[in-house]
């Protein structure tokens, strides 16, 4: 057994940029017919790993070996010729060409040297059978949803000749079916003898998938560690470095009789948007969290464009503090105090080229008008205010927004949306992508701001965060919210039932 | 020294200091500059006063940019204006009135607002790609233009019409004048208000910044009128230069000249961060390439090529990945020194040693 040596091994691996290390003197080995895990922070160097490996980026020190023979890639190209394949968490594939196109771009199949679209169709049904997806190759890749793209792209990727099949945050975009199909995939290569890196930040997933985990830290490497002998516990104080501080306890949970139309902050009565949501009921107490619970595509990014007058209502009321609302635009809404926070940080939120001083007052500069501009100094005092409060790291005010980590670009996110002082704070996916340390500080800051008074819809795929925040958990499936609980009667076990439960024939 | 080096601006600069040092070198009376009659004169102050019209376009290309956009009708918009304005001074029975040439300017300009607020209506409201929407006006402008003045290039012999052009204020070309009072106005309405920074953001993330309620659809059609306004004025100037309403020349190309002088200044055409003082350089180095090809005697036949090697050549330079060279090289070169330095310091601690 001590025989198998490594397929892929990294000796001594360092990155640098400018003075910084993003990788300092990192080992790592991935074995044949092994699903391996890199975890760490965001900024703890996972993805430079990734890179130096893929021959994105090259090391300033160090060693890649495969199959035993030392190998320097030049460009990601000479890493997939080497059978070296990756899946990047944002799709890199295009959407205006046919699945099949996709899969074999760049290495179209020939014959007599010209491409033969018939051959590609064949090669390209053959793999994604082998994938178990019911596709047809010729349809355009746009066309599909964005778990159908990324379970493309991992077909792209598993075409090839592959001996390495890199995932970084294969499963971010994807729902639970989705997720155990991916996995059945990713067992299958791996019974046949592929040696998997697989980065994602839910613990579950790689308790369940992966063999050993390595974890990193600062750039560094803390250990390489087999699953089954690492504690949770332990593995998420390895990647912070410190204790995490429990998620505190919601001060109180409100009684289902609390909510009645008068103390309701916001109303919502057979609200109806097209192709998103139908008849959906919500109301919302002040400092109440209502978290909204379903799956990809049941409709919850629909009912929060519907609450914050991001999408057009089809039907339905929402009643703002007792009075009607046609909410037109999201400025209307944020100037009833209504705010929202995209799911899609990057496309949806950011404004990746300017400062964080830039970000965070945008929303407030945008509601005071053009004309009155907010004086630079309390701009850079307000934004420095929130930089503290929120621990937005690095407290660098005039840094671009894109060079920061997820998890503090959603800190500035909210920062953006707190300055508004708003009444109502609807949150889509905000720890989505991010670090367990951020993840746990965001769901104690909306704690915090519930407990003073704000009332806050809090979207998840994870339903332990739901519970853990939610004062009631709205289910919802295909476009309705089948039911409304109290999370104090929720276990995830019962939450999951209902999420998962097949809905019952109407009519 | 390495943020001089750094800035934004240095390249463009260089560019043009080396463009001004070459004419000086092969000519030395370039840069001479004489007074006469309480006047400035030389082939420095022509090039200020010749820039004026592109410096009025490629500031309000400048912002049209910085949303993302593209405002392809300013040449046509120069013409209609130009021809407005000749029309009323050619109808009216006293062309030397100023009054007359005021309302003749007015009204040429209010047409331009409304030209622009088309285009911007076309963008902002309907949705159409920018690109297609200005092209709709830069060929049917033209023939609004002819509509106008009939299809004749219409004269005038108007005192305070040429003056526009040919005028002189404080010692300086009035038309170059006109151009600072739109680039100060510009960097005011920049600096003074929040319209910078938040045009910047609707141009880098046109979606984020609808849900953070900003006013995307204002501040795009804001940038495609003021846009309109500042070609109106431009086509002022040059009807006023040549004393004429020429619908087939005003402003011909102008709107690629314009988008390169934006682009020499350092403003990415995939909008966002914009640089007004950029533009302003762009426009000179432009302009001073112009002049370059009369003064150093370039054939007519030639002049084209001429113009388009030198705007490569400084299109290159400026290049990111000819800066990372650069940079890189002389980083090599500051190294390699220091390293010499270094093996030197290293003996003398032998010597000392030893």
């Amino acid at each position: 057994m001590d025989e198998v040596r490594p397929l892929l091994e990294l000796t001594g691996a360092t990155v640098r940029f400018g003075a910084d290390a993003a990788l300092d003197h990192v080992d790592f080995r991935l074995y044949p017919g092994e699903v391996h895990s890199l975890m760490g922070e965001n900024g703890a160097g996972k993805s430079t790993l990734i890179k130096a490996i893929t021959g994105a980026l090259a090391m300033d020190e160090g060693e890649l070996r495969l199959g035993g023979e030392p190998v320097a890639f030049a460009t990601p190209h000479q890493a997939q010729a080497a059978g070296i394949s990756t899946v990047y968490q944002e799709i890199e594939l295009l959407p205006n060409l046919s699945v099949a196109e996709n899969v074999f771009l760049g290495r179209e199949p020939r014959r007599g040297g010209v491409v033969s679209r018939r051959l590609m169709r064949e090669h390209a049904a053959a793999v994604l059978e082998d994938l178990g997806l019911a596709l047809d190759p010729a349809s355009l890749l746009g066309t599909h949803s964005v778990a159908v793209q990324q379970l493309v792209a991992i077909a792209r990727a598993i075409s090839a000749d592959v001996r390495v099949l890199v995932l970084d945050e294969p499963t971010s975009s994807l729902d639970l079916d989705e997720v155990a199909e991916l996995f059945r995939v990713i067992r299958e290569l791996k019974a046949r003898g592929v040696a998997i890196l697989f980065v994602s930040h839910f613990l579950d997933q790689v308790y369940e998938l992966a063999d050993r985990i390595t974890v990193l830290r600062d750039g560094e490497l803390v250990g390489e560690y087999l699953t089954g002998e690492l504690l949770r516990i332990d593995l998420v104080q390895k990647m912070l470095g410190r204790e995490i501080g429990e998620v505190r306890a919601r001060g109180r949970v409100h009684e289902d009789d609390a909510v009645d139309g008068a103390a309701a902050v916001l109303r919502a009565r057979g609200v109806s948007v097209a192709h998103g949501v139908a008849d959906a009921d919500v109301d919302l107490a002040e400092g109440e969290v209502l978290g909204i619970a379903g799956l990809l595509g049941s409709g919850r990014t629909s009912l929060a464009h519907a609450l914050t007058g991001v999408a057009h209502l089809e039907a339905g009321v929402i009643r703002i503090e007792s009075a009607d609302a046609r909410l037109d635009s999201p400025r209307h809404a944020i100037s009833l105090g209504v705010v929202y926070s995209s799911e899609n940080r990057r496309r949806d939120g950011i404004v990746a080229e300017l400062s964080v001083v830039d970000n965070i007052t945008l929303a407030l500069q945008s509601e005071r008008g053009v004309f009155r501009r907010i004086p630079p100094a309390r701009r850079r005092e307000l934004a420095a205010s929130w930089v503290d409060a929120l621990d937005i790291r690095p407290p660098d005010l005039d840094r671009p927004v894109g060079t920061l980590s997820g998890g503090n670009q959603q800190k500035v996110l909210l920062a953006r949306l707190l300055a508004l002082s708003p009444r109502v704070l609807v949150l889509d996916e905000p720890t989505r992508g991010i670090d367990v340390g951020a993840k746990v500080e965001i769901q104690n800051l909306v704690s915090e701001l519930a407990d003073n008074g704000m009332s806050v819809v809090f979207i998840s795929a994870e339903l332990e965060e739901v519970l853990r925040v939610g004062d009631r958990v709205a289910v919802m499936r295909d476009g309705h919210i089948v039911e409304t609980v109290a999370a104090a009667d929720l276990t995830t076990d019962s939450l999951l039932a209902l999420v998962a439960q097949p809905t019952e024939g109407e009519d | 020294m390495t943020a001089v080096y750094k800035h934004r601006l240095f390249w463009p600069i260089v560019s043009l200091v080396t463009l001004i040092a070459i004419n000086a070198i092969a000519r030395p009376q370039f840069i001479k500059i004489t007074m006469r009659d309480g006047e400035l004169y030389g082939p420095l102050i022509s090039i200020l006063r010749e820039s004026a019209p592109l410096m009025l376009v490629a500031l309000g290309m400048t912002i049209v940019i910085a949303t993302r956009g593209i405002d392809l009708s300013v040449g046509a918009t120069m013409a209609v204006s130009g021809a407005v304005a000749l029309t009323i001074i050619d109808g009216s029975g006293d062309p030397g009135n100023l009054g007359t040439v005021l309302v003749a300017c007015i009204v040429a300009v209010l047409v331009s607002l409304v030209l622009g607020a088309w285009n911007g209506f076309l963008v902002s409201v309907v949705g159409i790609q920018p690109i297609i929407a200005t092209l709709v006006l830069m060929l049917a402008g033209r023939g609004v233009a002819l509509l106008i003045t009939g299809g004749f290039i219409t004269t005038v012999n108007s005192e305070p019409f040429a003056f526009i052009a040919s005028g002189y204020l404080l010692a300086l070309p009035f038309a170059f004048l006109i151009g600072v009072v739109a680039i100060v106005a510009m960097s005011l309405v920049e600096r003074r208000t929040a319209l910078g920074v938040l045009t910047e953001a609707v141009g880098i993330n046109p979606e984020a910044s609808r849900l953070a309620g900003v006013r995307s659809r204002s501040i795009i059609w804001g940038a495609y009128m003021v846009s309109g306004v500042l070609a109106g004025v431009a086509g002022l100037i040059y009807a006023s230069n040549i004393r004429a309403a020429d619908a087939n020349a005003a402003g011909v190309f102008i709107e690629l000249y314009a988008i390169l002088a934006v682009v020499l200044g350092g403003t990415s055409l995939n909008g966002g961060k914009f640089s007004i003082a950029g533009t302003v350089v762009g426009v000179l180095i432009i302009q001073t390439l112009e002049s370059s090809i009369l003064f150093l005697g370039v054939s007519s036949a030639q002049s084209p090529v001429f113009f388009g090697f030198v705007v490569a050549l400084v299109v290159v330079v400026q290049s990111p990945r000819m800066r990372e060279g650069l940079a890189s090289l002389s980083g090599r070169l500051r190294s390699r020194g220091a390293d010499a330095r270094n093996d030197a310091a290293r003996n003398d601690d032998k010597v000392e040693v030893a």
